[in-house]
Parts: structure tokens; C-alpha cells; sequence
């Protein structure tokens, strides 16, 4: 791997976003060549999301945290603790905005700015939401954010848990709850059976991937937990917090609507990549037809419109954590490549072989596991779309309607969706669907909501001494 | 039925960590070292804040930051992330935004 390098390594100054397995394949990569990217992340340890490791002090083992992928966790925290000392790694930062080849940055110890000459963005991704009635409720929490609880603090999100929407982090957050104890009232899917059977072939490609979800439903069933598919969420209901979701049983049989009593609700429908900072820095993005958003334009290996910005792993359409390793190295070996080093050539061809492997199993589980697609036409109008501001279903209908517009940003302005301070991270890929729906117009056709900085709101007390910016500060909290 | 105010969040494991004091709305309460503001609140109450729109409790909703729903105050009246900010022995947190003079 230490091909002498072409260029001055002084000249070269990368920095990755993000030290999840993309981000952490990537800057070992970096270091094996001989560079020591600065390697970013919001968390107070690496692993990311996926293999996000408790606070000091947690006792509990690998296993208990990570089930089948705990090897593929420990790895990933070892690599990320002996990669710590040879690389400028940067925990607990939040990269607020991103202009030309400068990062502005915001830490525990004040505001920052960073300039690179490669960026690497493995941002990562949050749960893809459509809101149902009763969401706002407290007790209803995204499906990561139930698994967060459980991984990072050792809490189930209630006593009576019920885990519903569609993906394959379902059956996974409703085994390590039950597994750890927790009550799982029952567990809804909105995909029909059918649609996960049509994906078989397609997921054995990747038996590992198959299996494990076969085998969390089969001990699920095994242990007397109630799994529905085909259903549709109705409604969370309680007064100020979740007493039970009401719940539609539509596969087959005749509507049926039925009641569990519950204390939580943890649901979302798969994942969305996180692509502000790469908006930012002005990449062009296209849409995807599978994430049904946009998403940065990127080459097989990670390079975007921008010669010196690469996107990796589920930051830069999903793909699951194994397809994200692989992903961060080839994006590293793209920096290295137009850097005038010289990778090598074996690994490079390794990496486009491993990965179109895992894309095909990918493609499976997202025919197994889709977004409802009558969600747009089924919202009733006093729906709070946007849990920031409450902007409602029939706020939104009413501007296309009325106002003729059909274009996000423009419903935006004229709404407020998206302008909250999760800047449409929550509400976004929603809104999309119901300004299509009632436009009577494809999805790709209303676009996407432009990144405004900052990508998440500054402590109170710090934004006075941010570095020049050339941009606004306001949004996010108006 | 459990009482609207009865705790939202329930400790199922990591239960053996030593115990921290912090103070909520003035209230003393005891929390558990590593945890988040977020779960030292939510194993006390259900409600972590109001909305400034409708007024309705919120209590959190992704864990990880990228929601924003999560914002409490402390006592130096700035304002943080809960599911984001680790307990530090003697933190007064409040529910509520401080009263600008």
C-alpha cells in the first residue's frame, strides 16, 4: 500500500466529514498513503450511527449491543481508537457551513474554520419519515432514535413498545428490544409480505443480509411478539403522551382497524442521506429514483460535480454500513488518484467488486421494503407536516393549490416547511410527496430544498464570534 | 392507567453506573452517570419541553441530533440539545426558556 507519492504530501490536505465505517475506511486509507487527513465528527466517539458506542462507564458486551454485526462493530471502534492518535481527529465538531474550500466549525471549545484541498463527506443518514396523526405525542420516536436509546443508553423508549413503519432496521431494533428485555407490543410493517418475498432472489446475493432478517422475524414469532405486515398507521393516540396506535390491517382480508395499547412508538421508513454540506459547496445533485430525493451526483468511486469534494456512504444514497466501508475507501483512493498518488491498482478493483455485490442485495431490500405510496393521498389536511413550526398537511395543499407553486423552495417561502431548525430533515422528503401528489406532478419535477447555513443551530452565546462568513446566519431559529 | 406524568423512557440495562445529582425545573432528582440530559429527564417525567407554536409537550424524537426537537435550557439560561449533552453532576436544567430581562 505505500506507493511512494507523486506530490509533495504537505500539499495535500484532506479532510473527511463523518467517522462512521465510511469515513473511518477512508482516513485509513489516507494514512496508509502516507497523508494525516483531519477526520471531523459530531459524536464523542467514532463508529457513527450504526456502531454508535455508549458514554464511559457502559458494561454491557459487543453482542448484547450489535447482535450479528458485533464483530463488524468492534472492528470498526478499534480501528477507530488506533486511527485516533495518527490522525487530527476532531470529535464533538459540528461542520455549521461550508463555502469554497473552507469548513466553519463549532466544537466544545468555540468556533473554528478549516480549509481543505479533498473533502470527503460521509455524513450519514437519519430515518426517512411520513408523519402520521399523533406523532407529535411524546412516547413516538424515530426507529434509530428507539435503538439509540436502547444502544447508547440502555433505556427502552417506554414499557409497552410498539415499532412500526418498514425497513430492515424494524426487525432489527424490535429484536435487541425484546432481546434486552423490553415489552415489544407488536411490530407493523407497512410493506406487504408479498413484496419481501419478490425480493428473494435478489437477496441472496448477499445471504448474510437475507438471513438476518429472516432469522430476527422467525425468533420474533418464536417468542409470541405480534408482527403485522401490510398495515397502515391511523393514528397515536393520548392526550399528552402516546396511550395506544390505532392501526389498519388491509393485506388480504377486509380493512380492518385495530388498537394496541402502547406507551411508545418508535417508526420511519428506512433511511435518508444526509447532503447539506454537500449542497453547500454548490455539487450538483440528481434525483434518485429509488430514494425518490436528490442526491449528490457522484462517480463510481465518490467524485462529485466539485474536483475536490467526494461523498461517501450513506451520506451519499444508502446503501447499509458494509457498502459504506468500501465506499470510503474508494472515495479515498479517488483523492489519491487526483492527488498524483498512486494507489494500488488490485485494491481498487477489489472495492468496485465488493460493492457491486452489495449494491444488488440493496436493490433487493428496497423492492422489499418500500415507502407507501398512497401516504400523499391519504394525509388528512390538519396532519402537522413539520415538527418544527407545525405546518400542516393542508397548509402545504393550499399553496399549490392557490398559489400555484409547486417547486420546494418556493413552498418553502410561501409555508415555512423546511425552514424550521431541523432544515427539512424531518418534514423534507414528506413535503416533497404531498406538493407532488396534489401538483399531480412527478416527485422529481418539485426538486429539493436548498441547504442553508447553519446545517443545525449554533450554542446561543457562541454564534457572535463565528469567523467572517459570507453568509447569513439566520434560519434556523428565525 | 399510568399517570400522564409518570417517567417516559425505562431503564431495561447499564443500570449498575454510579448515580449523579442534577436539578430539573428546581426540582433535585438523581440521574445515572453517561446519561444523556434527554434520558436523566425522561426517566423522571414525559415531557422535556413545550412547543412555542402550539404549546403541546415535546419529548424528543430522533436521538441523534439531527431533529433539533430536543432543546432544553440551563441555569446560564443557554439552551442545548438533550439527547446530545452528557449529565454533569450538579446540572439545573430547565423545561422552560429563561425570561429574557
Amino acid at each position: 500500500m505505500n506507493t511512494p507519492p507523486l506530490v509533495a504530501p504537505g500539499a495535500v490536505r484532506p479532510v473527511i466529514v463523518g467517522a462512521g465505517p465510511a469515513g473511518l475506511a477512508a482516513a485509513q486509507t489516507l494514512l496508509a498513503h502516507g497523508l494525516r487527513p483531519v477526520l471531523i465528527d459530531e459524536a464523542l466517539k467514532s463508529g457513527g450511527q450504526i456502531y454508535r458506542r455508549a458514554p464511559d462507564g457502559m458494561q454491557r458486551s459487543a453482542k448484547a449491543l450489535y447482535g450479528f454485526d458485533h464483530r463488524r462493530a468492534q472492528e470498526a471502534h478499534q480501528l477507530g481508537d488506533r486511527l485516533a492518535d495518527q490522525l487530527d481527529y476532531r470529535p464533538q465538531t459540528l461542520v455549521w457551513n461550508a463555502e469554497g474550500q473552507t469548513l466553519f466549525l463549532q466544537s466544545p471549545d468555540g468556533l473554528d474554520s478549516l480549509s481543505f484541498s479533498h473533502l470527503i463527506l460521509a455524513t450519514g443518514a437519519t430515518d426517512r419519515i411520513l408523519p402520521f396523526p399523533g406523532w407529535l405525542l411524546p412516547g413516538v420516536f424515530t426507529l434509530g432514535g428507539a435503538q439509540v436509546a436502547l444502544k447508547y443508553q440502555g433505556c427502552a423508549i417506554g414499557r409497552e413498545v410498539v415499532l412500526a413503519g418498514t425497513g430492515p432496521l424494524l426487525y432489527l431494533v424490535a429484536w435487541q428490544y425484546a432481546k434486552a428485555g423490553a415489552r415489544v407490543a407488536a411490530v407493523l410493517d407497512t410493506s406487504r409480505r408479498f413484496n419481501q418475498m419478490r425480493a428473494l432472489p435478489g437477496l441472496a446475493s448477499n445471504p448474510g443480509l437475507l438471513a438476518k432478517g429472516l432469522w430476527y422475524a422467525a425468533w420474533l414469532r418464536a417468542h409470541g411478539i405480534a408482527l403485522h405486515a401490510g398495515v397502515r398507521l391511523v393514528k397515536a393516540q393520548g392526550e399528552s403522551r402516546v396511550r395506544s396506535l390505532l392501526w389498519e390491517a388491509r393485506a388480504g382480508d377486509p380493512l380492518t382497524l385495530r388498537e394496541t395499547a402502547c406507551d411508545a412508538v418508535g417508526f420511519a421508513y428506512g433511511l435518508r442521506s444526509e447532503t447539506q454540506l454537500a449542497g453547500l459547496l454548490g455539487c450538483t445533485f440528481q434525483f434518485d429514483a429509488r430514494a425518490r430525493a436528490w442526491l449528490p451526483v457522484r462517480d463510481a468511486v465518490g467524485r462529485t460535480s466539485r474536483a475536490d469534494v467526494f461523498v461517501a456512504g450513506d451520506g451519499a444514497g444508502i446503501e447499509g454500513a458494509d457498502a459504506a466501508g468500501i465506499r470510503g475507501e474508494q472515495a479515498a483512493l479517488a483523492v489519491l488518484a487526483d492527488a498524483g498518488f498512486a494507489p494500488n491498482l488490485r485494491t481498487i478493483k477489489r472495492c468496485a467488486n465488493q460493492r457491486q455485490h452489495l449494491a444488488r442485495a440493496r436493490r433487493a431490500l428496497d423492492h422489499a421494503f418500500p415507502l407507501p405510496q398512497e401516504w400523499a393521498a391519504q394525509a388528512e389536511d390538519s396532519l402537522v407536516v413539520c415538527r418544527c413550526e407545525e405546518i400542516t398537511v393542508g397548509k402545504i395543499r393550499q399553496a399549490v393549490r392557490e398559489g400555484g407553486v409547486r417547486e420546494m423552495n418556493r413552498i418553502k417561502a410561501l409555508t415555512r416547511v423546511g425552514m424550521g431548525r431541523c432544515q427539512g430533515r424531518m418534514c423534507g422528503l414528506a413535503a416533497a410527496e404531498l406538493v407532488a401528489f396534489a401538483a399531480g406532478a412527478d416527485i422529481r419535477e418539485v426538486g429539493y430544498l436548498r441547504s442553508q447555513p447553519p446545517v443545525k443551530p449554533l450554542t446561543v452565546g457562541l454564534v457572535g464570534s463565528a469567523p467572517a462568513s459570507n453568509q447569513e446566519m439566520e434560519t434556523a431559529d428565525g | 392507567m399510568m399517570p400522564d406524568s409518570a417517567p417516559l423512557l425505562c431503564r431495561i440495562a447499564e443500570q449498575q453506573r454510579p448515580s449523579c445529582e442534577f436539578f430539573l425545573d428546581g426540582r433535585r432528582c438523581i440521574a445515572l452517570v453517561g446519561d444523556t440530559l434527554l434520558t436523566a429527564v425522561l426517566t423522571q417525567q414525559a415531557v422535556l419541553r413545550h412547543t412555542e407554536f402550539g404549546g403541546g409537550p415535546r419529548a424528543g424524537f430522533c436521538l441523534m441530533g439531527a431533529c433539533q426537537d430536543c432543546w432544553i435550557w440551563l441555569q446560564d439560561g443557554s439552551r442545548v440539545r438533550a439527547c446530545s449533552t452528557l449529565i454533569q453532576p450538579g446540572m439545573a436544567v430547565s423545561t422552560t426558556a429563561p425570561v429574557m430581562p
